[in-house]
């Protein structure tokens, strides 16, 4: 007998924090008293990508998102929403303004995360339920290699796993020289390095079966029998799914010898990282699964010719291949119709930072910087004013104020200077301090060179320590100077792409926030408060009520004052930890 | 993971060897379960399975030491991690650091003397929703506020009442 109602569970990681689990069981449970376990299903399924407002519950086919569920209204929801048919008006997602609410959706369209938040990751009928599977049973008995690649050239499709470049070449340099070949490999690149992404993890735990299905087509269009998916260790619930995938496929005959009886082998193998951002570069990747040390080499050879263990190799990132089902089902033109002239189809941002509905999005490319921060992630929280948007982590650069309007694709944001990256987008109001923040992405690039070669492995270093000097108070004018020097030879000589791209962010502030960085040297200020060596607190007294709160909160005594009356921070003691700042309802303490 | 726990290849972890053994590439798998096994790669450990792989031990080490998810000294009861991510620094992880420290006495890749915690710093655990986050072994704890992290950290110690 069929279900009447779907409960959506969201058993993503961040909900899960939130105790969606006891949720799930709580439900179970519930319908098991009640008897109608017959016509509820209770399904755990990945993120929803509104997860900052989870645990979210979502009822099918009502279509009602329950928000910030508990534990405790598992009851209501059974009880009046299931049982009753009256939704739980408290939970439901719903807030000061509706229609704006709504658009956190309205906005999207879901390609890549087309099953993610709706059907359960962990049972592959419900990815089959979908059309999954139906892309490569068509393409295994209806398709020729040389078909499937040219429906990936029509559709534009584009490498999402930072430098766009075009998926279809890649499949067709192998696929030309597969009869030379006495092994070909398809890797999948589920390294996702960029320090504030998560757009691949997500796809992995709520659709792996969807990047199973493309890597068997890569094998079938380019003539390989064999995958591996090279996966961060620091994602055990990823890999627990895909390794739950894997035996599901095998055993429906999808993965394997002989698939759907077609004569077509294909089989996958999970290698593991191991904590090297390098490794995400596709070369040192390739080392990596060679059970090498993670350092990348020199291009050309490129993979597509020479790859693991010296063969042809298709490499290609998550969320690249969770789109090709899709295409090759619906056909290239379809996927070519969303998008701009140049960036087809749709990007998977991970909206993160100074921003109301921190989440995962899925956007048309072309979609302005303006709607993303706006309308689908709700603004800035606080009433706090817009400063950047970082897009492409260590690699990248700033998208600013002026540039909201901007339709976002490979070239417009190339071309301001930053990339579109993997998907990180991070958000920063007038609290941040980019000065600081580019040091932050200094400081990791530095940290993850493998110091192969020198202009990266010195150069790097160099940059970072300038930086570190201007936010303690101690930069000069000619270090704004030596910083344009060493970025643009660091980013020719270097060897991979890390070394080439590590000088990015400092090109991209120095470029719109140039005064911030004067001001930091020239006037020994840091505007917005963040580098403590800059910062003096000091108390107005002519808002200061004397509340006393401040001076208790002091770990280091240095705030006196009579109760009632203003009172006086000692500059020599104050070390600038700004509990004051924080502790104070009035405003009274300020930065200078 | 049990202290008392013997450093040999137990016939587990054998098992798991021959059928890598055969694999091409298959060093740094076979590395992974034996962390999994021991909670760190023990160098005693290294040494067997040098020989019983015949893969010289300095190709073991130079495995080891290229990748941080790698451990070569015994971690603590419980690992406590600083998510250091973009979108947790921003909102003030090097504070809870810092308070970290300053409760320990353990900073970032330390173990605190009485062995019960090993700090860490690790980047987007992907809850950058909840940020700014820290984990304690699988426990994730959100939006967090340096005040928070004492009653948290004291939970977990073997000595409260609020062990789990
Ligand atoms: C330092 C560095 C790190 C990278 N990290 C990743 C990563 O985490 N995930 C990814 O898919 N590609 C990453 N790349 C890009 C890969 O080298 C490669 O271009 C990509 O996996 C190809 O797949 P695509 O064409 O589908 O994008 C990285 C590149 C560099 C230089
Ligand atoms: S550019 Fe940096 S990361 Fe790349 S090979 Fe050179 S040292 Fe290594
Ligand atoms: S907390 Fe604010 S109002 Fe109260 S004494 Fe301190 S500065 Fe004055
Ligand atoms: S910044 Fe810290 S040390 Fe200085 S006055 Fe405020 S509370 Fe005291
Ligand atoms: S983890 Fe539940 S919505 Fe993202
Ligand atoms: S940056 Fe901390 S969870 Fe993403």
């Amino acid at each position: 007998m069929p279900y009447k109602k779907f409960c959506l569970v969201c058993s993503g990681k961040q909900c899960a924090s939130g105790q969606s689990e006891e949720i799930y069981k709580e439900l179970k449970k519930l319908t098991m008293e009640k008897g109608i376990c017959q016509d509820v299903q209770i399904v755990r399924t990945g993120c929803f990508g509104l997860c900052s407002k989870g645990p979210i519950v979502k009822i099918l086919p009502d279509e009602t998102f329950y928000v910030n569920v508990g534990v405790k209204d598992a009851r209501a929801i059974i009880d009046e929403h299931i049982i009753a048919g009256q939704p739980v008006e408290n939970l439901m997602l719903r807030h000061e303004n509706p229609a704006k609410e709504s658009r956190f959706y309205q906005k999207q369209v879901r390609i890549a995360l087309r099953n993610c938040g709706i059907i359960n990751p962990e049972d592959i009928t419900e990815y089959i339920a979908r059309d999954g599977y139906a892309a490569l049973s068509m393409a295994l008995f209806e398709m020729e290699p040389k078909d499937i690649i040219e429906e990936l050239k029509k559709s534009g499709l584009r490498g999402r796993g930072g430098a766009g470049f075009p998926t279809w070449m890649k499949w067709k340099f192998t696929h030309d020289i597969r009869d030379q070949a006495d092994e070909i490999f398809i890797i999948c690149n589920a390294d996702e390095g960029d320090p504030g992404a998560y757009m691949d993890r997500s796809i992995l735990e709520g659709d792996p079966q969807s990047v199973l299905e493309a890597m068997a087509l890569a094998g079938y269009a380019c003539g390989s029998s064999m995958g591996y998916i090279y996966i961060r260790a620091e994602y055990p619930l990823a890999i627990e799914r895909l390794y739950k995938a894997m035996d599901q496929a095998r055993e429906y005959g999808l993965l394997g010898k002989n698939i759907l009886g077609s004569g077509f082998d294909f089989d996958i193998e999970i290698r593991l990282g191991a904590g090297a951002f390098v490794c995400g570069e596709e070369t040192a990747l390739i080392a990596s699964i060679e059970g090498e040390r993670g350092m990348p080499r020199p291009r050309p050879p490129f993979p597509a010719v020479k790859g693991l263990w010296g063969k042809p190799t298709v490499i290609n990132n998550v969320e690249t291949y969770a789109n090709i089902p899709k295409i090759i089902l619906r056909g290239g033109d379809w996927f070519s119709r969303i998008g701009t002239e140049k960036s087809k189809g749709t990007k998977v941002f991970a909206l993160t930072g100074k921003i109301n509905n921190s989440g995962l999005v899925e956007v048309p490319m072309g979609t302005t910087l303006r709607e993303i921060i706006y309308d689908v992630g709700g603004g800035i929280p606080n009433g706090k004013a817009f400063k950047a948007a970082q897009t492409g982590g260590p690699s990248g650069g700033v998208i600013t104020a002026e540039h909201l309007d901007t339709p976002i694709d490979y070239e417009t944001l190339g071309a301001l200077g930053s990339m579109m990256g993997s998907g990180g987008m991070i958000v920063m109001d007038e609290d941040d301090c980019i000065v600081d923040v580019t040091k932050f992405y200094l400081d990791f690039s530095v940290d993850e060179s493998c110091g192969k070669c020198a202009p990266c492995r010195i150069g790097g270093r160099k940059m970072y320590n300038i930086l570190r000097k201007i936010t303690m108070g101690k930069g000069t004018m000619e270090h704004i100077q030596q910083l344009r020097a060493l970025a643009v030879p660091m980013q020719k000589a270097s060897l991979c792409g890390l070394g080439q791209s590590a000088p990015n962010p400092i090109l991209s502030t120095l470029r719109y926030f140039e005064e911030e960085y004067l001001a930091h040297i020239r006037d020994h200020r840091c505007p917005a408060g963040v580098c403590k060596a800059l910062v003096t607190y000091t108390i107005n007294p002519d808002i200061c009520i004397g509340c006393t709160v401040c001076s208790r909160k002091c770990p280091n005594n240095c705030i006196t004052g009579e109760r009632k009356k203003p009172h006086v921070i000692d500059q020599d003691n104050c070390i600038k930890c700004g509990i004051c700042y924080e502790g104070c309802k009035f405003g009274a303490v300020q930065i200078a | 993971m049990d202290t008392q726990q013997e450093l040999r290849l137990s016939d587990d972890l054998l098992a798991f060897i021959d059928i890598w053994k055969e694999k091409r590439g298959n060093l740094i798998m076979i590395l992974h379960r034996i962390q999994q096994d021991f909670g760190y790669v023990p160098k005693k450990i290294a040494i067997e399975l040098s020989r019983y792989i015949d893969v010289p031990l300095a190709k073991i080490y130079g495995v080891l030491t290229f990748y941080h998810y790698f451990k070569q000294e015994k971690p603590g009861r419980n690992t406590l991690a600083v998510c250091t991510g973009t979108a947790c620094y921003l909102k003030g992880a090097q504070d809870l650091l810092h308070e970290v420290e300053n409760l320990l006495g353990a900073g970032v890749k330390q173990t605190t003397e009485d062995g019960e915690f090993s700090v860490e710093a690790v980047r987007c655990i992907g809850c950058c929703g909840l940020s700014p986050v820290m984990t304690i072994n699988d426990e994730v704890f959100g939006v967090l506020k340096t005040d928070e992290l004492a009653g948290i950290i004291s939970k977990f110690h073997s000595k409260s009442s609020g062990q789990q």
